[in-house]
């Protein structure tokens, strides 16, 4: 029995060791692999003509929108179109903005930005401009003074749930009985997209809120919602979504208890984003109405970059789609 | 007769004497939390009660109502709750990536059914083999977490950071970044209705897990072994228990529970969306250990307890939506509820309350002798 004990110890170290070796291993590859896809940059390539541009964008996880945004953006500035670009993503504000510093030390010569949080970004932007390099804004504006930066390209989210509130307005129902699934509460899209319907039943006796809540823009908070007010027997005919996910999360919820919707349903599926499997179901008539957002930003900054500032705040063209007119080729066009 | 023995048969015989063994029982604090919430609904409106059997869009008959809701949405996280109940135990910390490795999970398995195309008509694959893979994923996952904590004496909050922090990503990077869609309803049937049964599917696969789990607690020394290095590893490794495989084992389960609650979880939607499919849940796994009366800091564990406390946790949140609690405000009464809870089971506070009691009581049975 004595002399089984160092072997065993010996076995053990050895074992050790190895799991030592696997795992750092492991770590080591993971952790390389995720610098290499965080920083895809694009070689040293001075004076080649080339405009050098560096994009600070969120993780392209994030969403669906995300991820649109940045394949159109790799898709617009490659080095056919004459670009050098440089990629950074996070989804945190600090981050971003240490990202930009290293961009303005880089010398690039437009700074992309898609800010995850609206502060913080006056000084790095001031150091940016002492070294003569424009910055556009993308998709999200931020607290800073607008001599800091040429032109925010972004979405008018006000504007959008605007235009579906408008849309659904033009149904000419007796009656509005709304269950309202909101995104993750105090985000942009949330607070415009939320407005729009709030004045709306504020100022029609006929536009009642069945249920208010937010689903965090996940289907299966927003299947729960919709399970909660069908259990609870209250009648409604209008389900207003504020992204696609959760008014496919709502759906789920309708079909398990047999309630009609679509075109000519007794409930109004309204959703937003437009996703292409979102387009899809509206095509085949189980939705009745999606608005865009739009996440193709790559073209109105390529037109910036190349003919010149015209407008500080360009406001992008967005659209809805009701699912009696839409065709085949919106969903293959406007789908993300 | 002497007055202790006295007070022991008064004890017993009294309803007094029966509450106040029951207090004392761990697993009073689910279950008098789920009893309140029970109460609450009953006063407020007797028809959360309400079942009824209607016909669902695929033409079955399916049973609704607060209830099965219930029942049916606290599934993934009784689930989790059995594996997060043994690592808490074994390690004395928590697994912070379960909501992350179930991203993974959920992944795996739309990866192996949808092959290359994200959008197949037919699937790829049998289903019960992309659940296999899956589990084989999310339990390297768990030794990963496993041998951080274990063998290289990680904290197991900070250990499992690194997967809660790079998990939505790798699940992301599994599918390529697209998000697959399955249309074969077969696939469905797992996280919503069997058809011709009309109860939920998870309810069966909860039932199940637990089941096994028990059978485990029963036949195996799991129980003793978790526990006991949860309590002294030291002096359970110089009694021939070897803690750092007993603490592996218990992170390799909860990747199975893991991996259970993820194929649930994507078979409720037939998709996945990386960055919100089971958020926080981690937290609730961990509330839900608690809220059992478990301590956090390891040793003894009562994994049913832990299980009601799920079950606590899903009927609070459909109470919450029930009742129409403002968006911006949902949060803050789920907070207040749990500290209430969480207090209340705190050991200082029951000790407290017992002696409330006694101060109490004694007279009220003093009086009905009389």
């Amino acid at each position: 029995m004595k002399t089984q004990y160092p072997i065993k110890g010996r076995k053990r170290q050895k074992m050790k060791r190895l799991m030592k070796i696997l795992v750092s291993t492991v770590l080591v590859a993971s952790l390389s692999l995720a610098a290499c896809s965080c920083a895809a940059k694009g070689g040293d390539e001075e004076d080649s003509g080339l405009i050098k541009v560096g994009i600070i964008n969120n993780d392209p996880n994030e969403s669906g929108y995300r991820t649109a945004n940045d394949r159109d953006m790799k898709n617009t500035f490659t080095e056919e179109n004459g670009y050098d670009a440089s990629f950074y993503y996070s989804l945190k504000n600090e981050d971003q903005i240490a990202a930009a510093q290293q961009f303005i030390q880089d010398e690039v010569d437009y700074l992309l930005i898609s800010a995850a949080g609206t502060s913080g970004w006056d000084s790095v932007l001031q150091e940016a401009q002492d070294a003569g390099i424009k910055v556009i804004l993308f998709d999200r504006t931020i607290d800073a003074d607008e001599s800091l930066y040429e032109a925010s390209i972004v979405s008018d989210m006000a504007q959008e749930g605007q235009q579906t509130v408008d849309w659904l307005a033009s149904q000419g129902l007796d009656e509005y009985n709304i269950i309202h699934i909101q995104g993750v509460m105090g985000s942009a899209a949330q607070i415009g997209r939320t407005g729009a319907l709030d004045e709306m039943v504020a100022n029609n006796d006929n536009w009642n809120i069945v249920t208010q809540q937010t689903a965090e823009w996940n289907a299966e908070n927003a299947q729960q919602i919709v399970q909660s007010v069908i259990d609870s027997g209250e009648s409604f005919n209008v389900i207003y979504a504020e992204n696609d996910d959760m008014a496919k999360g709502a759906v789920q919820a309708l079909d398990a208890a047999n309630i009609s919707h679509g075109v000519g349903g007794d409930v109004i599926i309204i959703g937003f984003d437009c996703n292409t499997w979102a387009l899809e179901e509206l095509l085949a008539g189980n939705w009745n109405y999606d608005q865009q957002c739009n996440p193709f930003q790559a073209s109105y900054i390529d037109d910036i970059i190349q003919n010149g500032v015209s407008q500080k705040v360009v406001i992008m063209q967005e659209q809805g789609f009701d699912a009696t007119t839409i065709t085949q080729d919106d969903v293959d066009n406007y789908g993300i | 007769m002497t007055s202790s023995g006295n007070k022991t048969l008064k004890k017993n015989g009294s309803i007094g004497g029966f509450f106040n063994k029951l207090i004392h029982q761990q697993i009073f604090i689910p279950l008098a939390a789920l009893f309140l919430l029970i109460i609450f609904n009953l006063i407020a409106d007797p028809s959360f009660f309400k079942i009824t059997m209607g016909e669902s869009a695929n033409g079955y008959n399916v049973l609704s109502g607060y209830l099965i809701t219930i029942i049916d949405r606290a599934s993934e996280l009784a689930i989790l709750a059995i594996g997060m109940t043994l690592v808490t135990s074994a390690s004395g910390g928590q697994d912070i990536s379960v909501g992350s490795a179930i991203a993974i999970a959920g992944s795996v398995i739309l990866r192996v059914l949808c092959g290359t195309n994200s959008r197949p008509d037919h699937m790829q694959a049998p289903i019960i083999v992309a659940f296999l893979v899956c589990c084989v994923v999310a339990m390297l996952f768990g030794a990963f977490n496993g041998v951080l904590v274990s063998y290289f004496k990680i904290q197991p909050m900070v250990a499992t950071l690194i997967l809660f922090t790079a998990g939505r990503s790798i699940a992301a990077w599994i599918n390529n970044n697209e998000l697959p869609v399955i249309s074969d309803p077969e696939f469905a049937y797992y996280g919503n209705f069997i058809p011709g049964i009309p109860i939920p599917t998870p309810v069966f696969i909860t039932a199940a897990c637990i089941i096994v789990i028990a059978l485990v607690l029963k036949f195996t020394n799991l129980r003793l072994y978790s526990q006991s290095v949860g309590i002294n590893s030291d002096s359970s490794r110089l009694n021939g228990i070897n803690p750092q495989v007993v603490k592996l084992i218990t992170f390799v389960i909860l990747g199975l529970c893991v991996a259970v609650a993820g194929f649930i979880k994507v078979s409720r939607l037939s998709t996945i969306n990386y960055s919100v499919v089971a958020k926080d849940i981690e937290m609730d796994a961990i509330l839900a250990v608690a809220l059992g009366g478990n301590a956090l800091s390891g040793g003894k564990f009562n994994m049913t307890a832990s299980i009601i406390g799920a079950y606590v946790i899903q009927f609070l949140t459909t109470t919450l939506f029930k009742f129409n609690v403002s968006s911006t405000a949902i949060a803050a009464y789920k907070a207040v509820v749990v500290i209430i809870l969480v207090v209340l089971s705190a050991p200082i506070v029951r000790e407290k309350l017992g002696k409330l009691k006694e101060k109490v009581l004694p007279s009220k049975s003093a009086k009905e002798a009389a």
